[in-house]
């Protein structure tokens, strides 16, 4: 690797002392992780009390117990699922048939979309949770399944917040594909749906993994569209509401709340650890384009 | 910068991914040249991406200027009464409002010293990143990849419970250490205590976004202009001022703008930390106290106002980063 080349060069004291360094913030870091996932195996007693310790001797489930007893935890779970896998879904196919439309065309507008897609970015999603809300309401009325308290009203404003980013990362990944296989592919007679789906849609996969993973943490974290447009339809709540029951005026529960907060982040750490690697190169991609 | 270096950066980190082009295809240079027929296509492509954006983010963007003209409480919300248009009296009464003015301020410097923060970290660690071997590199980038993959509720949710008064382990580390101040001492209760306990999640979640994207843009420079200049015997000052950060400086404008576009709309972990803003709302942000104005006490036109600000405060932001992007020479 070229890369240990230029360390070489570095005395060894100095590199001995970098990777103390290193690895004592890798510790603090991850130092949160590991304190949310002890405190969630900690008996009650351990976790009220006053002198906390970094370790337990008796794991127990308890905590996790009452997550999921808690009445409908597992169906909030899986409505953050589902709502969180048709927001990367639809949002990966739209962006990829936009980002082949702004990179591999040329057409009046096309650097202003680009500079539109850019500032969209921009736009504080919460600053429009009072038009959506209003939105939703009334769309509620025409169109039954979007409307306020429904799962479709936390779906659409996510495919639509995390578009402009997608779109403006896949770029990258189009634009990488060499032109040449599109003039052999048109040469061999392939139509240009055919080009699309058959040729273009598996090469830029990878980039579409990196992207979806930004559009799946969106989701999946959402708290203020969960907290404002599910109202009173409580079967339609997701995980992040979940939690903050554990939150009470008389003392939280912490156990519990580390327990939810585990099981809430598990799945995400999953997620990233599956596709991290195409998260680096994906994220090279977009900056440096 | 040149389109070889772009094209370098770009393969650099890619090991082993498929969509790597070959070395020798000039990929992104032609795009857009060559035979297209049917000027329509790409606008078929482009539909469903129009569509979902033109209803679900340019109309709310209307309505929520629309709103913040008009008289919107409760009353009309529920049909009780007709809605009047205002004027700027909306405005007027949230600029007359000194409360409006300390959260402005309150927001931009908590945003400041939060970007300012976290690209010191990032940077630094990104650093720290080239000067080690594999093993204390993959435990730094899992430890961060772990922090950047906790979602923003529950990252607040344990920071709280770590500077927990009665159960956390930081105080008691804090005591230990001999500062005995932090006995049972409650971060909530005072007001910039409770804005550096939210940093300090911040920083915690946001950094390694920074740092994976320098330490890529590191890496992405050719090893042999690096050596070329040490065996010149430049210093590694030198080496760092003109060779390093003239390259690096196009990662480093986009990690700063996602930096201030992020912590400018810090929402999750101010509601979540401070409970809806702090102690007598002495830990407002704008975007929490949009959120306050509007659903808690039903003042929409308000709420909408000061979203209007935040957009236009973004969009400036966003005006700058689109010059500089432009004076790279970056092609669109």
């Amino acid at each position: 690797m070229s890369h240990s080349r230029v360390s070489l060069r570095i005395r060894r004291p100095w590199r001995f002392a970098a990777e103390a360094t290193a690895l004592i913030v890798a510790a603090v870091v991850a130092f949160p992780l590991y304190w949310m996932v002890l405190s969630a195996f900690k008996p009650e007693g351990e976790i009220q009390s006053t002198e906390p310790r970094p370790w337990t001797t008796a794991p127990s489930l308890d905590s996790f117990r009452r997550v999921f007893q808690q009445e409908d935890f597992g169906r909030y779970f899986l409505n953050s699922l589902f709502v969180a896998g048709v927001v990367v879904v639809a949002s990966a196919l739209i962006a990829f048939l936009a980002a082949t439309a702004v990179a591999r065309f040329t057409f009046r507008f096309r650097t202003t979309l680009l500079i539109m897609f850019l500032v969209a970015q921009m736009v504080p999603i919460e600053a429009l949770t009072i038009p959506m809300f209003f939105l939703m309401r009334d769309l509620g009325e025409s169109v039954p399944g979007v409307g306020l308290n429904t799962l479709g009203s936390l779906i659409l404003p996510h495919i639509a917040f995390s578009l402009p980013f997608a779109i403006w990362m896949l770029r990258g990944f189009v634009k990488a594909v060499p032109e040449a296989l599109e003039e052999a592919a048109y040469l061999d007679g392939a139509s240009r749906s055919r080009f699309l789906w058959q040729i273009l849609f598996p090469l830029v996969f990878p980039g579409l993994v990196a992207t979806s993973v930004f559009s799946f943490i969106s989701a999946w974290n959402d708290f203020l569209f969960a907290k404002s447009f599910i109202i009173s339809a409580t079967e339609n709540s997701t995980l992040p509401m979940a939690l903050l029951v554990f939150f009470k005026a008389e003392g939280n529960d912490w156990g519990g709340i580390m327990a939810a907060s585990t099981v809430m982040t598990i799945p995400v750490l999953i997620f990233f650890v599956l596709v991290q690697r195409r998260l680096v190169s994906g994220l090279g991609g977009a900056v440096k384009d | 910068m040149s389109a070889g270096t772009a094209q370098h950066a770009r393969r650099a980190p890619a090991k082993g991914s498929r969509s790597r082009p070959g070395p020798a295809v000039p990929a992104g240079r032609r795009s857009g040249k060559g035979p297209r027929r049917g000027t329509w296509t790409p606008w078929l492509y482009l539909a469903p991406a129009l569509v979902v954006l033109g209803g679900l983010l340019v109309y709310p963007i209307y309505q929520l200027g629309l709103i913040s003209f008009l008289e919107y409480t409760q009353a009309q919300v529920s049909g009780g009464e007709p809605t009047t248009f205002q004027g700027f009296a909306n405005y007027a009464e949230l600029f007359g409002d000194g409360e409006f003015w300390n959260v402005v301020v309150a927001t931009l410097l908590f945003a400041a010293v939060c970007v300012v923060s976290t690209l010191a970290v990032g940077c630094a660690l990104a650093v720290l990143l080239t000067r080690v071997r594999a093993v204390p590199r993959l435990a730094l980038m899992l430890a961060a990849l772990g922090a950047w993959a906790t979602p923003a509720i529950t990252g607040s949710t344990v920071w709280v419970f770590l500077f927990d008064p009665d159960f956390g382990p930081v105080n008691k580390v804090l005591v230990w250490l001999g500062l005995s101040g932090f006995e049972n001492y409650s971060w909530t209760y005072d007001r910039y205590s409770a804005f550096a306990l939210v940093l300090f999640e911040v920083v915690w979640c946001s950094f390694p976004f920074v740092m994976v994207t320098v330490y890529a843009g590191i890496r992405a420079i050719p090893t042999e202009v690096l050596e070329a200049a040490a065996l010149d015997g430049a210093s590694t000052w030198r080496i760092w001022r003109t060779i390093m950060a003239p390259m690096l400086r196009p990662i480093l404008v986009v990690v700063t703008i996602q930096s201030i576009i992020w912590d400018f709309k810090v929402f999750t972990q101010i509601y979540v930390m401070t409970d809806g803003g702090g102690i007598a709302r002495q830990n407002m942000v704008l975007n929490v106290y949009a959120y306050q104005k509007a659903f808690a006490s039903s003042q929409y036109s308000l709420g909408s106002a000061i979203g209007v600000v935040m957009l236009l405060i973004l969009l400036a932001v966003t005006l700058v980063y689109l010059r500089l992007l432009r004076r790279q020479g970056e092609e669109l």
